[in-house]
């Protein structure tokens, strides 16, 4: 036999590397089939019975921060606080004061905002000076 | 084989060139365009109050009546959510009153009658029109309105105080601690701010917005004049051209736009 495979201490080394595969892959089987369903939002009857949002909802699900950022330059730099659809309906650009605004109508942050922030774990600091509407808190 | 190096140089040199400008290119071109709303048009409101250069008047005897004043300060503070802090090192403040001497060194002398050392002066950001804040700003983050507001994005301050630095007239706070436990009664229709951001006067940009003149202004019961000074026809104008009035601090060359009648 070569001598070139010997291991030596055979046992204690595939022992520990078993052991160390074990801790590593841990999380992984340790979670396995536990995967937290992918959130629901609860869309308040004022976004229900106006079917639309300012856009369409795959881009609002992945780019309303982007909206959030364009309107912010919009209204603070250019003064210009109204956004207007091709339909005619207009909205008041601001996260969450008025009517017209995105928590005007998506009235509770609980079941819109942090439903999926919460799930992906990211957490934005709107709210840090934006207040949320007060009677859904 | 002299002359294919030659070639291979010449060939090299050029692609180098092609790509360094394809990739500057692309750096540029992210840089300069704006990413447009997907879908809308954005626009002002119909009724915005709009001008060139927006200044205010203070007669100061008549603010001083009834303490007229101090109903400005209240209802700035409140509407704005500016936070009542006791600690003086910590106070936010958007308008408040000042002394004379105070609001007008080097306008002060000795024999000045005591009424007028009396009185309170209401200061507040002059919305200058040459801005040293502005200038001191790293992250652009307090600019200047075409319409002559200096205006803070709240978003984008860092809270490095330069601008607190640079402004001769001391119109801007700074947030020490997380100001929402110090507001009696948050009004939801204004943001507050959070620890470690500058904050100052806005001239009610967002009541402009809407078709309102300020809150001090609409308090004041005609104390506080507001208006357009490129419009020879406003009443702020009208004011400045007949009656002697003073500014604080011009000799600095900010050009403050707060106008007092003495």
């Amino acid at each position: 036999m070569n001598n070139k495979f010997k291991i030596y201490d055979k046992e204690i080394v595939l022992a520990g590397l078993a052991i160390f595969v074990i801790v590593i892959t841990f999380p992984f089987w340790f979670n396995m089939g536990k995967a937290a369903p992918a959130p629901e939002l609860k869309l308040s009857d004022k976004a229900k019975a106006s079917k639309e949002c300012v856009a369409p909802k795959a881009f609002m699900k992945a780019e309303h921060m982007q909206i959030l950022d364009i309107w912010r330059n919009s209204v603070v730099r250019d003064t210009n606080r109204v956004y207007t659809l091709a339909n005619g309906k207009q909205y008041n650009m601001s996260l969450s004061t008025g009517e017209n605004s995105c928590m005007g109508c998506h009235v509770t942050k609980a079941d819109f905002c942090d439903r999926c922030h919460n799930y992906a774990s990211v957490r934005p600091y709107c709210w840090d000076c934006h207040i949320e509407p007060k009677e859904n808190k | 084989m002299e002359n294919s190096r030659r070639s291979f140089l010449k060939i090299a040199g050029i692609s180098a060139l092609g790509m360094g400008s394809i990739s500057a290119n692309s750096v540029f071109a992210s840089g300069t365009t704006k990413k447009s709303s997907p879908i809308g048009e954005v626009s002002k409101k119909a009724d915005a109050l709009i001008a060139k250069r927006w200044a205010m008047v203070v007669d100061v005897k008549k603010l001083a009546e009834n303490d007229l004043y101090k109903k400005c300060i209240e209802a700035c503070h409140k509407i704005h959510n500016v936070p009542k802090l006791k600690n003086k090192r910590h106070e936010i403040k958007w308008v408040w009153p000042e002394e004379f001497k105070h609001a007008f060194p080097g306008k002060e002398h000795e024999f000045i009658p005591d009424e007028l050392k009396e009185l309170p002066f209401i200061v507040l950001c002059n919305h200058c029109k040459n801005p040293p804040c502005v200038r001191a700003c790293p992250t652009k983050a307090t600019f200047q309105r075409d319409d002559g507001i200096v205006l803070m994005d709240f978003h984008r301050c860092i809270g490095c105080r330069f601008c607190m630095a640079a402004c001769p007239y001391g119109s801007r706070s700074f947030n020490f601690r997380d100001p929402r436990p110090f507001i009696d009664e948050i009004d939801p229709e204004f943001p507050t701010r959070m620890k470690g951001v500058v904050e100052k006067c806005n001239f009610c940009a967002e009541r402009l917005a809407v078709g309102k003149q300020p809150l001090c202004v609409e308090v004041a019961e005609g104390a506080l004049i507001f208006g357009d000074l490129d419009d020879k026809e406003s009443e702020v104008s009208k004011i400045l051209h007949s009656k002697y009035t003073i500014q604080r601090k011009q000799v600095l060359g900010t050009g403050p736009q707060i106008y007092y009648i003495v």
